[in-house]
């Protein structure tokens, strides 16, 4: 028997998932697909920014369109460093494909004018 | 003096839905003021995504969120003001703010909406004990200065409290390169989501301490070293309990509050949540003046702060044209296990049902939740799991108003 | 290396180093003022109760009581000329006992001797004049003359005032240690050796360190911390003078004040410390609590703001010392000077140069001399119409930086343009009050740091929040070659 917190939304539910891969204390269907994932091969989304060359002291945010592995985190972070774009930017706009051939690229989440 | 009916006062989750709602109300003439220089708030530096899941079904980050509204406020021709900081308001609803590009300008409002949000406590507030060094910030502080500005604030980092941007923060400065040592909170409880302690805390290693405090701090010019207690169930330091960290950082994430510093202008109540006092139409006591978001209540989620708005944005329209009526009120207070309960009064003749909003004193387990007038039940509703970082919503129809003689009192029973 | 030889050098630019630069630009000298912080007014003159006392509490025949005296008459015209917030809103010194009564009579008395107009007040007046204060009080001693002030204002603006008037000001200079040689100083420091035909010694807690590295003493400094609570001002009409109780060996007790920006200020405690402890602890400010409370019950301790702590250069010789080294008549000490040293150290400061500077060398008038400083914008208190006419002729002064305080853009970039500019974050918060609301600047510190790091060519790694070393920024993150 497992315990987990599922983070698929605020609520949070503290999911148990046995040897069978039952699930419960779920609310909703999301709760063991997620404990399934995250027993056998969890993701994560990364959330981050990169510099906006042509704006002093600004950044604009990006994020993976995919959840990427979880052990990749660091590794994704250290690509997304190396990166940049000058303004303006627009929501959705890819800034780099397939990163580190995980299928999930790196795209823009804020509009900057 | 220019006339305008609806004056918005702030451009966040809160002051964009609300604008956006009036305008489909029928409400044509209305102004955004925004202090900074895009519209959007603090989303625009929340960058972390789990935005989104109630109001557009799908998990979006701040910036991707805050867009949506935007993006209905140019299609609605919805008119905003940048960098014009609101710096004065009268009880007559005249609006004064300043910019650089019209100088100060007073404008009369019919209706005004205050969603300005919330500001955080700070080392002053809490009375942080030890030196007066730098490298003790604010996790909004903090996150501004990484998420919009790519600025880091430190390398070995200790956060002090465990709401919810103490703990995104936890996990933005270690992705970022940073040690984030440990997180301290005074309460026995977590008052960030659990979602958040897993993907923050526990994906990171980074340790939680419950019941403790930081005792000192220390450091000459920079921070050098936190000192954290253990504190008894008076959330009084127990000697003898410290533990040392060696770091150049501390974050304190330690409470929201809403900013309402032109409500204290006008003298508007304010009640237990540093809110306005409001009714169910998130009307202030002052008439025509309503209020929404984080400077009502500290929400946790941004997509009922946006829902609430949506009701402010209704409610401004209803009062426009004359239709909340003002006969009798009946008082709404937090009863047993509550530490606060919105509206704190209702208006008899409600033209909607009423959404009452309150927040638990601590955890507690199967609960039921009892909505009373005098001896009557207006609602009972079960809760298996009631904590105190989620706000409760319960829907008290306009019908079962009828039974509500006198004060309407909500409070927790065990089962 | 300079070897620029100085007429006077001022070691210390706290409040007292200050006025004495001040006072010595109305003559042709070359005068250099130094400090081992990063801005005038840094240590114990900004870290105080900001009350321009009235004089009735010092011993008689003191320096102290003369001082306190002469300093206090001189504000009024002091304020016009160096534009700094100040309120003559008076003392009451209360008696909550009735065996404190007798007390205060013989506090009255003692003012009279010290030249002070002072009034004794029954129960019913104290309670008219203050409605929040304990309905047990049994009356009061009232020094109208007492008033409050902008401490950090008066230093900064009287160093501007300075420099403006030839002056020059070393920040960052630590004394290491002090020779005489052929008639000159050598004053030896962590940015070079200085030198000077007189030394003033106006080094605060460290005075006696400072003095020591001349000749032996027979005093020292035993520096005494305060402990204060500062409450953010929506407690409006919570007292309306400065409230203290009766004064003890300690001091002049835990007051309960406002300050000129509509604040409230209560403390100090007062227990031997460090000269570099400026800490805070919970127990302290629980003392002061129930000191505070036993005056006025209903202070709104939730709304504070802000905790901090200052040091008293207490001396062993429980006055004031204001004299000639005794090896040599060109080295002269200003030490000791606490409580009431604020108010007094514009008379201070005319003592030092016209009774003691004056025997040791000419003092020819500076014709180009003018005591006042130009006048700040200060956008809060102004009315809608001034406020246009000065966004017309500035745009800068529209645009708001600070949230809580409503500081302007113009505000910020008019300190930085002055002769004494801030060099940090806590610098221009004390000149402009920007971050001084109920978010300590939370929203505005991020812009008040770039606007300095663009004005001063810097990365904002080296704008500090207070002193050298307290950098804000640690490093930047994806910086782009």
């Amino acid at each position: 028997m497992k315990e987990l917190t599922c983070i698929i939304c605020p609520r949070g539910c503290r999911l148990k998932i046995d040897d069978q891969m039952n699930v419960t204390g779920n609310s909703c269907p999301r709760g063991p697909k997620y404990a399934i994932a995250e027993l056998t091969n969890p993701t994560r989304t990364i959330t981050s920014s990169i510099r906006v060359t042509n704006r002093p002291y600004t950044l604009v945010s990006v994020k993976t369109d995919k959840p990427i592995p979880k052990d990749k985190m660091f590794d994704v972070m250290k690509e997304i460093d190396k990166l940049s774009i000058a303004a303006p930017t627009h929501i959705g706009q890819i800034v780099k494909e397939n990163i580190l051939g995980l299928d999930s690229n790196i795209i823009i989440t804020k509009n900057i004018d | 003096m220019k006339n305008i009916d609806l004056i918005i006062i702030g451009s966040g989750a809160a002051g964009m839905a609300a604008a956006i709602e009036a305008k489909k109300n029928g409400i044509d003439d209305i102004l955004i003021l925004e202090k900074d220089n895009c519209l959007g708030g603090i989303l625009n530096q929340c960058i972390h995504n789990g935005f989104g899941l109630t109001e557009f079904k799908e998990e979006l980050t701040g910036p991707e969120y805050l867009s949506r509204f935007v993006e209905q406020v140019k299609q609605l021709n919805i008119p905003y003001k940048l960098n014009a900081q609101v710096i004065d308001l009268s009880k007559d609803k005249i609006v004064t703010y300043s910019s650089k590009e019209d100088g100060l300008v007073s404008l009369k409002a019919k209706a005004i909406i205050m969603a300005t949000g919330c500001y955080e406590r700070t080392a002053g507030a809490i009375m942080l004990p030890g030196d007066r060094c730098s490298g003790i910030i604010t996790a909004g502080t903090a996150q501004r200065y990484l998420n919009i500005n790519g600025m880091m604030v430190g390398k070995r980092v200790v956060i002090l409290g465990s709401g919810d941007i103490g703990l995104i923060m936890a996990r933005r400065l270690t992705l970022e390169g940073a040690k984030v040592l440990c997180v301290s909170e005074i309460m026995p409880y977590s008052n960030g989501l659990n979602r958040n302690i897993q993907q923050c805390l526990v994906d990171f290693d980074i340790p939680l301490y419950l019941s403790r405090t930081v005792s000192k701090v220390v450091g000459k010019n920079r921070l050098e070293k936190v000192v954290l207690s253990a504190v008894d169930k008076n959330l009084q330091i127990i000697p003898g309990t410290e533990m040392e960290f060696e770091c150049d950082t501390l974050i304190l994430s330690v409470g929201l509050i809403p900013y309402i510093s032109l409500l204290n202008y006008i003298d508007c109540p304010i009640s237990s949540t540093k809110g306005a006092v409001v009714n169910q139409y998130m009307e202030t006591m002052i008439d025509g003046i309503f209020t929404c978001g984080n400077c009502l209540h500290v929400h946790d989620v941004v997509d009922f702060v946006s829902d609430e708005a949506r009701l402010a944005g209704r409610s401004a329209a209803l009062y426009l044209n004359n239709m909340i009526k003002k006969n009798g009120k009946i008082a709404l207070k937090p009863g047993n296990g509550l530490s606060y309960v919105l509206p704190q009064f209702i208006l008899e003749d409600s033209l909607e049902d009423i959404i009452i909003k309150f927040r638990v004193r601590q955890p507690v387990t199967d609960q039921v939740v009892m909505v009373k007038s005098g001896d009557t039940v207006l609602i009972k509703v079960i809760k298996p799991v009631l904590i105190p970082s989620e706000m409760v919503m319960i829907k008290l129809s306009k019908e079962k108003l009828v039974d509500a003689k006198e004060e309407i009192v909500v409070s927790l029973e065990a089962r | 290396m300079n070897s620029k030889i100085y007429d006077v050098l001022i070691i210390g630019a706290g409040v007292t180093g200050t006025m004495i630069a001040r006072e010595l630009s109305k003559y042709c000298l070359d005068v250099a003022i130094l400090d081992k912080n990063n801005d005038a007014g840094d240590a114990s003159s900004s870290s105080n109760s900001a009350i321009i006392h009235s004089g009735y509490d010092p011993e008689p025949g003191t320096l102290k009581a003369k001082f306190n005296v002469l300093g206090n008459a001189k504000y009024p015209k002091l304020v016009e000329e160096l534009d700094v917030p100040f309120n003559q809103c008076g003392s009451l010194t209360i008696a909550v006992e009735d065996e404190q009564l007798p007390i205060l009579k013989e506090l009255a008395e003692r003012s009279k001797i010290n030249g002070v107009e002072v009034k004794l007040l029954s129960k019913e007046e104290v309670i008219a004049m203050e409605p929040n204060i304990n309905p047990e009080v049994k009356g009061a001693l009232f020094a109208p003359t007492a008033g409050i002030i902008d401490p950090f204002n008066l230093v900064v603006h009287a160093m501007e005032n300075a420099i403006d008037n030839g002056v020059t000001f070393l920040r960052s200079h630590e004394v290491l240690d002090i020779k005489k040689q052929d008639e000159i100083y050598l004053v030896k420091t962590n940015k070079g050796d200085l030198f000077s035909r007189i030394v003033i010694n106006a080094a605060g807690v460290k005075s006696d360190k400072i003095a020591m590295m001349v000749e032996d003493i027979d005093w020292a400094i035993t520096p005494r911390k305060g402990e204060y609570y500062v409450l953010d001002h929506y407690a409006e009409g919570l007292v309306n003078h400065t409230i203290f109780p009766l004064p003890s060996k300690k001091g002049k007790g835990v007051l309960v004040s406002m300050t000129t920006s509509g604040n409230y200020i209560v403390g100090p405690s007062s227990e031997l410390a460090d000269p570099d402890d400026l800490s805070t602890d919970s127990e302290t400010l629980a003392n002061i609590k129930k000191a505070a409370t036993l005056m006025v019950p209903s202070i709104p301790f939730k709304e504070t703001i802000r905790v901090f702590s200052g040091l008293r250069a207490t001396c062993t010789r429980h006055d004031f010392i204001i004299e000639y080294a005794k090896s040599d008549n060109h080295f002269i000490n200003v030490a000791g000077i606490e409580s009431p040293g604020f108010v007094s150290s514009p008379a201070i400061a005319e003592y030092v140069v016209e009774t003691l500077i004056r025997p040791l060398i000419t003092l020819k008038s500076n014709t180009k001399y003018n005591p006042c400083i130009k006048k700040y914008h200060r956008m809060f208190y102004l009315s809608d119409e001034e406020k246009l006419n000065i966004i017309k002729e500035n745009p800068e002064y529209g645009q708001m930086v600070c949230n809580c305080e409503h500081i302007s853009l113009g505000e910020i970039n008019d300190a930085l343009s002055r002769s004494c500019p801030p060099v940090s974050i806590k610098g221009m918060k004390r000149r402009t009050r920007a971050g001084y609301g109920r978010c300590q600047g939370g929203f505005c510190q991020p812009r008040a740091l770039l606007i300095m790091a663009r004005h001063y060519g810097v990365s904002p790694k080296d704008i500090p929040l207070a002193e050298d070393g307290s950098y804000i920024i640690d490093h930047e993150v994806k910086e782009v070659e």
